[in-house]
């Protein structure tokens, strides 16, 4: 395993679990503002969370993903599984 | 009539489009039939897995939710499922279908019973997940029969009185249930991939759509936001304002996220797994499927916060008095729109409720590899009889789930949230097989019976999901599922006997590619030690 990946794969388990305390939007609970006019800020903030989630878990699957592990031994004959020995 | 005739026109459509993703492409083999050959490329799998994962819920529940309960139900529920799913497709997808491709498994049941070593292990999580699944399955049913009957009102008054012209709902579910029969049959997983390639896009052009068409008739969204900050301000937050009381507890809102963990152990989710065709296929999927769910839920919130309050000219309610939540969408767009839009939203329902093709695909897998070739051997039940034991028991499940949800008592839509908490409850298990060396099979099991007592437990006190809002220490039922049977699996691990380094080494070869790299022993190409039958 690379340095890059172990580093990345950290870092992706800090931003899950930053992005885990700050959807508790506790700072928004009674906040009844509207966004441009329409959009009630708290839905507005989770929409936001939606999108940095998608954005979190788009760049694990870039930088901190075992491609070189998988896609190695992926390659590998196939082998059996134990319970068909049995 | 209109919605009648165009949710009519959407299941010829299932049938073709079903139809498209068997001819031509069929190999005729069982990895075919069940797993479509691991052929499936990423838009495939993206749009397979959120049909799946999205019920009428998203549409027609959530619209409901947020004219009584507020937006605070996107949070609950919507976001903390984007974050939740995600990280589940890549933390647990991306693994089980890298092992299920190493072994050829079809099943969760042949993934628990190889990594454990124990058909002991097995046969006492397949009755649980059929269990499980069964109820989802017959709310799908049951919702898509008072669908059809919802929008077909008035339509034949001469032939159905009984349901005021409408369609009666056990003749419009019976028709879904044969669609979806046809389909599943001809082509298996093919089909079943691109049905649910439309109706994943229907769900995220509808909400949009609804969206934009409603609000024109509500003076724009500025004003129809006005009109709730001042006639309803309680639906744009969560907390208390005067005498209404809070409608989502900090407590309940922070443990919800334990409920979307249920998706690491569907066995429908699973066999939509296996048929990646390689790892990279899953990147779009944990990239875009957050962005879909939000797609879908952000404008059903609108609409519900919006339906709340909104009138005609006349100064007379949009949406009556005491109607019921999940008939608030139905009646905003009937009354709002055309008959064209209300057609859609039906199609848009029925969809929604479709993925119960998924469901019984897996179920005729989960008959036929852990039941049937396991009680008479890998080498008597070869391919062409694995496809026909598949079809015939797709008929056999089509058939019993159709009878069940005919004498099925109304109680059985409480148990839809109970179901995704007892499949949240075994999320440790899988967590455990996939990053844990030292997790053991008396660990496993006792997890497996530590989540199905509290789950039970917890039931009964919520008086058999008789209380819908059924909160344990002020937390989602599903937290304390997941925590104990977690709990539970670690400390009865730790304290029995470590699995066999053989059955370590294989489950964990990213040591082996470790020691390659570094020239140590046990590298690959070094001769494997030898596995142990038995």
């Amino acid at each position: 395993m690379s340095k890059h990946y172990v580093r990345n794969r950290r870092l992706m388990w800090i931003l899950f679990a930053v992005l885990v305390v700050l959807h508790h939007d506790w700072w928004f609970w009674n906040d009844g503002r509207l966004l441009f006019g329409f959009l009630p800020i708290g839905l507005g903030y989770q929409i936001v969370i939606s999108i940095a989630a998608g954005l979190l878990w788009g760049w694990a699957a870039l930088y901190a993903w075992p491609d070189e592990i998988v896609e190695a031994i992926a390659d590998e004959p196939a082998e059996t599984s134990l319970s068909h020995a049995h | 009539m209109t919605p009648l005739i165009m949710i009519c026109a959407y299941l010829f459509l299932l049938l073709w489009v079903g139809r498209m993703g068997y001819v031509g492409h069929a190999r005729h083999t069982a990895a075919d039939f069940f797993l479509a050959s691991r052929t499936c490329g990423a838009f495939l799998l993206l749009m397979t897995v959120f049909g799946t994962t999205m019920t009428s819920f998203a549409l027609v529940g959530s619209t409901g939710a947020a004219s009584t309960r507020g937006i605070g139900i996107y949070g609950l529920m919507a976001s903390w499922s984007g974050l939740i799913h995600s990280a589940c497709f890549f933390l647990i997808g991306m693994k089980l279908w890298y092992h299920g491709k190493r072994f050829g498994y079809s099943t969760q049941i042949q993934f628990f019973r190889d990594r454990f070593q124990s058909p002991g292990l097995a046969m006492m999580l397949f009755p649980i997940l059929v269990m499980l699944v069964i109820p989802y399955v017959i709310i799908n049913i049951l919702g898509s029969g008072a669908t059809i009957q919802g929008v077909t009102q008035g339509a034949f008054p001469r032939f159905f009185t009984a349901t005021q012209g409408g369609i009666p709902a056990w003749l419009g579910s019976g028709t879904v249930c044969l669609v979806v029969l046809i389909y599943v049959f001809g082509g298996g997983m093919r089909s079943l991939a691109f049905a649910n390639g439309l109706h994943a896009s229907i769900l995220v052009i509808l909400g949009a759509a609804a969206l934009l068409l409603v609000m024109g008739k509500l003076g724009g969204p500025v004003a129809a936001s006005q009109r709730v900050a001042e006639l309803r301000p309680d639906l744009l937050i969560r907390g208390a304002v005067g005498k209404i009381p809070e409608h989502i507890s900090h407590w309940e809102f922070l443990t919800y996220m334990f409920v979307p963990l249920s998706v690491g152990m569907f066995p429908h989710l699973f066999q939509h797994w296996m048929t990646a065709k390689s790892a990279k296929t899953f990147r779009p999927v944990v990239l875009l499927h957050p962005i879909f769910i939000m797609i879908v839920w952000a404008p059903c919130m609108l609409l519900g916060i919006w339906a709340a309050v909104a009138v005609f000219q006349n100064g007379a309610p949009v949406i009556p008095p005491g109607t019921r939540p999940d008939a608030v969408l139905g009646l905003l767009v009937k009354n709002l729109t055309n008959r064209y839009v209300a057609g859609l939203l039906g199609v848009g329902i029925v969809s929604a409720t479709m993925s119960l093709d998924s469901q019984f695909l897996a179920l005729s897998s989960m008959f036929t590899h852990d039941i049937i070739v396991r009680l008479f051997g890998e080498q008597r039940i070869g391919d062409r009889q694995r496809i026909i034991l598949g079809r015939s028991l797709v008929v056999a499940i089509v058939g019993i789930a159709y009878v069940l949800s005919l004498v099925a008592p109304s109680t059985v839509f409480t148990l839809g949230v109970w179901c995704f908490s007892g499949f949240s409850a075994l999320f440790p298990l899988v967590f455990a097989s996939l990053y844990w060396k030292r997790v053991t099979k008396a660990g496993a099991m006792a997890s497996i019976l530590m989540a199905a007592v509290v789950w039970v437990l917890l039931f009964r006190a919520s008086g058999w999901g008789a209380n819908p809002k059924y909160l344990f220490l002020g937390m989602m039922p599903a937290a304390t599922m997941v925590i104990s049977s977690a709990l539970t699996l670690v400390l009865v691990s730790l304290v029995t006997r470590a699995p066999a380094p053989d059955v370590v080494e294989r489950f964990f070869p990213e040591d082996r590619l470790v020691a390659t790299r570094l020239d140590l022993p046990g590298a690959i190409g070094a001769q494997p030690a030898p596995v142990q039958a038995g």
